[in-house]
């Protein structure tokens, strides 16, 4: 049989502890006793509940940061890891941390659990989340309307969309009757049929003031309402499990409003662009139109009279024209036949003749003698030579 | 088209984007392209007096039960 030291099997429980996951960080509730602190600056105590205790011990550095009162009797939260402490074969929680129950700790650990059900069940998952309509023309909110929140939300939407009707749900926003109050706002806002999103909003505040929307029965009525909801609940780095619900988490109430609204300065560029596009297209169309129209026009001018009329008065025109030119030559022709006639006939005239040696004989009435029947003897005759006349009488 | 002054922003702001695109989809007759222009603009002008003309209006919820 092995047999080991003290030591040994002391060492041996010191590692089976070390290696459990549980025992490495573990937050435990219990009640104060056996409170000393040592001149080294350490804490030695007990906790203990009806049935059972636990020795701890809190280290200077540790013990420094502790920010509440703590008492024999008192109800505390200790937070640390359970290890052994081998030279007096002990086992203790060697405590980083200590909270007043129902102080942040605890409400940090109460978040947490509630986060990790929540999302378990589904509740965070983006296909829920519905979407935020782009031009809302009823907003309900979900606020207390004493609140700084409020206000801010009526300035927002005042400024960018003042076309939204605004329906307030009053409710508190905290303290222990204002998870009941916000539950209720919801659901009379529900019940109506006209409202397009809700904003449920408050302003900045410690953890506990914002601990209503931490509730989880407000986390319900969010993660339920037929309306999508956006959540603007204290400052930028406060984050509430409605926050994780809502369809929309804003920063701010103020950035609530503004994700619930488009913004009127926008819209009013959104319209100039619009109205310049229809102008445009207008303009473009009435071009169209005319050019459509000149088309016609002149196709039409194609086949009208008007063009027929103007091509037959040019074939006219160039007909006289051919014609003038035909007479001209004609006319021409006819003077040069005329002259050359003139000439032959001028030749064939009885002075010509005469000219040529020619005589011409006439009896004294002037009557022409052809033959020599005509005439009897000492007969008067004339010669009518070229220049001048010969008188002759017939001898025989 | 008095029925223009009854519309909400967002019906009026559709039927204005509506339009448009309608007028960028094709060659429209003279007669029709009028008619869209001039609804266009009475549109986009009701748009803008909306815009411009709101005053925020804030009422309470009611405390009574479901309204119908």
């Amino acid at each position: 049989m092995q047999t080991f030291s003290v030591s040994q099997i002391t060492g041996y429980i010191h590692d089976l502890f070390d290696a459990d996951t549980v025992l490495a960080d573990v937050w435990v509730q219990g009640e104060v006793s056996n409170l000393t602190i040592a001149r080294s600056g350490h804490w030695y105590f007990t906790i203990k509940d009806a049935d059972a205790q636990l020795r701890c011990v809190m280290f200077r550095g540790a013990a420094r940061r502790v920010r509440i009162d703590v008492g024999a009797g008192d109800e505390i939260l200790v937070h640390g890891r359970v290890s052994v402490y081998e030279a007096r074969g002990e086992y203790q929680l060697y405590a980083e941390t200590i909270e007043a129950v129902g102080g942040l700790g605890d409400l940090h650990r109460q978040f947490e659990a509630l986060k990790a059900k929540l999302d378990a069940e589904g509740l965070f998952d983006p296909a829920r989340k519905q979407p935020i309509p782009a031009f809302p023309a009823r907003l309900g909110v979900v606020t207390s309307p004493t609140a700084a929140a409020w206000h801010d939300i009526q300035n927002v939407l005042r400024r960018r969309f003042p076309l939204v009707e605004v329906v307030i749900s009053p409710t508190l926003v905290q303290g222990a009757e204002a998870p009941r109050q916000i539950v209720m706002a919801l659901e009379r806002l529900n019940w109506r049929k006209d409202i397009d999103a809700i904003i449920i909003a408050r302003g900045g505040g410690s953890l506990e003031d914002l601990w209503c929307f931490n509730d989880e029965g407000v986390a319900r009525a969010v993660a339920e309402s037929r309306i999508p909801v956006i959540s603007g609940i204290g400052h930028e780095i406060d984050f509430t499990i409605v926050d994780f619900v809502a369809d929309l988490r804003a920063p701010t109430p103020s950035a609530a409003a503004e994700l619930a609204t488009p913004n009127r300065d926008d819209l009013l560029l959104d319209l100039d662009r619009l109205r310049g596009g229809l102008a445009g297209l207008f303009s473009a169309s009435l071009a169209q139109n005319a050019r459509d129209l000149e088309r016609l026009q002149s196709g039409l001018r194609f086949v009208t009279p008007v063009k027929m009329i103007a091509a037959a008065q040019r074939d006219v025109a160039e007909g006289r024209l051919r014609l003038e030119r035909a007479a001209a030559l004609k006319l021409e022709r006819l003077r040069d036949r005329l002259a050359s006639a003139a000439k032959a006939l001028e030749r064939a005239s009885p002075e010509h003749i005469l000219a040529r040696g020619y005589a011409l004989v006439t009896d004294e009435s002037g009557g022409l003698i052809r033959r020599a029947a005509q005439v009897s003897k000492n007969q008067r005759l004339n010669v009518q030579l070229s220049k001048d006349r010969i008188r002759v009488r017939v001898d025989d | 088209m008095d029925d223009i002054t009854d519309l909400s922003y967002e019906e009026a702001y559709d039927q204005l984007e509506a339009l448009v695109a309608r007028m960028e989809s094709g060659e429209l007759p003279l007669e029709k392209s009028v008619a869209l222009y001039e609804r266009g603009q009475k549109l986009s002008a009701h748009c803008q007096a909306l815009l411009e003309g709101a005053e925020l209006k804030i009422k309470q919820v009611d405390e009574a039960g479901p309204v119908d």
